[in-house]
Formats: C-alpha cells, structure tokens, sequence
C-alpha cells in the first residue's frame, strides 16, 4: 500500500465576479436580464388594460405617458432586449428540437431559419392589422 | 525548428505545508510548435520536479489533461503556444477542489457518472440464441454524437451552475444519461430519469450553453440537457393531467 | 432522488419564453409608435375597446399576459440565484406570487371591458 499523504483540498470561492469571467458568460447575463424589460413592458399593458376599464380620459392619459421622455427611452431599451430575447432564443431551438429525416438530422440553420421566418411572419401580421402601416 | 521563449504563471498548492494556493512564474525556452502540456512537461523535467498535473494520451482523446489557460477550460495537450501572446496562465480545472498544483479531486464527477446507469439495459431478456441487437445507421445517429464524450470535465469547469450549486449532476453526467436512452438496444430511460430528472438533475441547468462552447468532442451537452427536460416535462404533464395513460 | 416537480413552473416558462419571443418585439414597437407621436389605428380608444370586449380576445390577452408575466419572474429567479442571492425559496415564492397577482390585476381590468 502506498503511504499515507494527508489530503487537505483546497475549494475555491465562486462569488458573483464569474460573470466577467468571458464575454459568454456577459451575453448569457445580458439574454437573462431580458426577463426585467419583458416583464416590465408587460406590466405597462396590465396598467394599459387598467385605463382602458377606466374610460376615455383614463385612456387618453396612458397615451400620454406613453409620449414621456422617460416611456421613450424604455421602449426603445426594451425593443433591445426584447429583440435580443428572441434572437437567442430562436437559435437555440436546434439544440432543442433535433429533428431526424431519414438518417441524417435537418440542418440547425433551417430550424432556427423557420423561427425567424414565423417570427417576421407574426410581427408583420401584427403590425399591420393593429394599423401601423 | 525555432525556439520560443515562453512564460507560464501556474498556480501551486501543497496540501502538506500551504495554506492557500500561490501562484508561480517559470521562464523556460520551448520549441515553437509545442502545445502548453509540452511546456509543463519541459518544466518538470528540467526546471522543478515538484510540479504535479494530470496528463496521459497527449492526442486529446484521454480527457486527463484538462486545466484553466488564460481562464479558459481547455485541453493542455490542445492548446498550442502560438495561441497565446504573453504570461499564460495555467490554473486547475474550476469548480473542482484543488488536491495538489494543478490535479483536482474529481470524486464528484466520478459518482455522478455511475449515478447515471451508464450501461444498455435491455427491453427484455434477449437469450444469446435470439442473435445479436441490429443497428440502422440512423439509429446508430441518434446516440453517437453523445457517445464522444471523452470524460475530460471541461464542461463542469464552464459551467457557472455547477460552480454554484455543487449538487447539480452536470453536463457530461446528462449527456451520457441521454446516449444510452437515446440508443435503440435500451430500455432504461425510467431507471435514469431518477437521476436526471429530479432537482439536482436537468433542472438547475439555466442553459448558458458554456459547456457546449468548450467540449472538445462536440458532443452537445447543452442539447441534451435541453431535449431532456422538454421529454421529462412532457412526461410530467402527461402523468398528472391524465394519470389513465399507460407509461 | 426523486423526480422533481421543476416541471410545473419550468412549462409555463417555456410557453411564456415563445410567446414573448415571437410577439413582445411586436407589441413593443406598437406603443413605441404611439410614443413617437404616431399611434397605430388599433391604439384609438374605440377600437381598441371594441377589439378588447370580444371574449376570444380577452382570453388570448389574459393568456399573453400571464405567459409573459410568468417567464420573465421566472428567469428573474434564476437570476438571483446567478449574482448570489441563496434564499431561493423565498425569491421564487415572491416573483410567481407577483406575476400570478399581477395577472389578476389584468384579468380584472379585463372583465371590466
């Protein structure tokens, strides 16, 4: 048998600093903090659902303070990580969702591409029976 | 063939007389076409003797060599110098304890991997008279990415929830679990979800992906982990909301 | 180790995290739109009041709402957990509580309409 040799392992701390660790680790917090800018819009239409009950006037002031500085600038930062959100997420449906024809798997650029291409489809739609274009 | 001067910071530690690990700058000429196993392997030789790592194949097939370059999970049998500009630095695999320089106690992953029933259990009894299992091709496809997996822990050293929550099984464990209930000779997909799908299984991973981005192998354990909790929540589902459908 | 009951909240997200995917960009830009001074049709308060009192429609809004409220709690609790917060428990009993009240809150207003 071989001697003893003390083992004393050493385990070191992993704080929250890991996330500077490599720019993937920042692009995987930036995706994560999408949920604050989704979440956030989303309770703006619960407030837009409130005014709506409330009649005209209570409607007019939501539009209102959605012409404000302040309702600008999170929009268009919410536009970012709403956009970002769905971005990653879309090309992540590969790893998902493998699919087997035959014996070879259809290529990842041709699942994620089908997304992207129901996203735009979607949006489009969206946007064009609310009127905006 | 020419030489290249190059510096390696690499972290030591003696369990018998440090109380923390330190770091240490060695100078050493290397030839320019080596890889930085290369390098520790010159070092040991000729420059301290002390100087404890893992390493065996050399030809990243045996996954022993696996350490932090420059913060980085990689092979050190696979990671060539002229990658790298300046001091490297060489660091033990993260998340793992430090037993002594740069070997790491990987007990952890050891167990996890036998957790997982890494071996073909069969539907039923096939007496040898039965003949062999045949395999299409596009069977053999749907498993043999996942069977790649060379042990090398990269994985559990990328992955920010392992590092966070030591219970979780991780990416390699999972990724094995996947090969075998992926292949058409087993039977034991039931068995394994014990493992797999309970809290310390599929459901800490918060899909970072990292642990894809460094295997070596391309096995995509990030994949699995995701094709696993999409059949285990289908699975639960299905048990709870109609509890008549047979298994 | 038994096979844990993640799946419960881990759905739910994952339906919410398509949904936004597909339409919060959307969405977004038609309030943004308003924001600039261009209101879309749809946004005008007879329009919109009429589009929002169908039953289908209150229906497919609750749902997107609740969805998306869900989802977004849910990755919030992840994300305590990645920057260090530990008591899990309380962070995920306080977000899925929130976003199920505010989800409430919509299907109230709903009503109203």
């Amino acid at each position: 048998m071989a001697e003893e040799v003390s083992r004393r392992p050493y385990v070191r701390e992993m704080g929250w600093r890991w996330i500077f660790r490599h720019p993937r680790y920042v692009r995987y917090m930036l995706r994560e903090f999408s949920c604050l800018f989704i979440g956030g819009y989303t309770l703006i239409m619960v407030w837009g659902l409130k005014q709506l009950a409330e009649g005209p006037a209570a409607w007019q002031a939501f539009l209102e303070w959605l012409r404000s500085p302040a309702s600008i600038v999170f929009h268009a930062v919410a536009l970012g990580f709403a956009l970002y959100h769905s971005i990653t997420w879309f090309n992540l449906t590969p790893k998902a969702m493998p699919l087997q024809l035959g014996e070879d798997f259809v290529a990842d650029g041709l699942i994620s591409g089908a997304h992207f291409a129901g996203w735009a489809a979607v949006s489009l739609a969206v946007l064009y029976f609310a009127g905006a274009f | 063939m020419s030489e290249r001067a190059v510096e390696l910071e690499v972290l030591r530690y003696n369990p018998e007389t440090d109380r923390e690990p330190h770091f240490q700058r060695y100078s050493v000429s290397c030839r320019e076409e080596w890889v930085v196993l290369d390098a520790l392997n010159h070092i040991k030789e000729t420059v301290d003797p002390t100087l404890s790592y893992r390493w065996s194949c050399h030809m990243a097939v045996c996954g022993s060599c696996g350490m932090m370059i420059n913060g980085e999970p990689r092979l050190a049998c696979k990671s060539f110098l002229r990658e790298y500009r300046g001091v490297i630095r060489v660091e033990p695999l993260a998340h793992f304890p430090i037993q002594r320089d740069l070997v790491t106690v990987i007990d952890d992953f050891m167990d996890k991997l036998a957790r997982v029933k890494p071996y073909l259990i069969p539907k039923h009894e096939k007496p040898l008279a039965e003949g062999e299992y045949r395999q299409t091709p596009a069977e053999l496809k749907k498993f043999k990415q996942y069977s790649m997996c060379i042990n090398c822990m990269l994985c559990y050293a990328a992955c920010p929830e392992y590092g966070l929550i030591p219970k979780y099984i991780g990416p390699a464990a999972i990724a094995l679990a996947h090969r075998y209930n992926q292949d058409s000779r087993d039977g034991g997909r039931d068995a394994r979800q014990e493992e797999i799908a309970a809290t310390e299984g599929v459901w800490e991973c918060s899909f970072v992906g990292a642990c894809s981005e460094v295997c070596p192998e391309h096995v995509d354990p990030a994949g699995a982990i995701q094709q696993v909790k999409i059949k285990s929540t289908v699975d639960w589902y299905k048990e709870h909301l109609m509890p008549w459908l047979k298994k | 180790m038994a096979r844990s009951n993640k799946p419960l909240v881990w759905g739910p997200f994952a339906a919410g995290g398509t949904l936004t995917a597909f339409l919060t960009p959307a969405l977004i830009v038609l309030t943004l739109l308003a924001a600039l001074g261009h209101p879309p049709d749809a946004l005008g308060y007879e329009r919109l009041h009429a589009l929002v009192h169908n039953s289908f429609f209150k229906f497919g809004l609750a749902g997107v709402i609740g969805l998306s409220l869900w989802s977004a709690a849910h990755r919030l609790r992840i994300t305590a957990y990645d920057l260090g917060v530990r008591a899990d428990a309380l962070v995920a009993a306080v977000l899925y509580l929130a976003a199920l009240g505010c989800t409430g809150a919509a299907i109230y207003h709903l009503l109203r309409i």
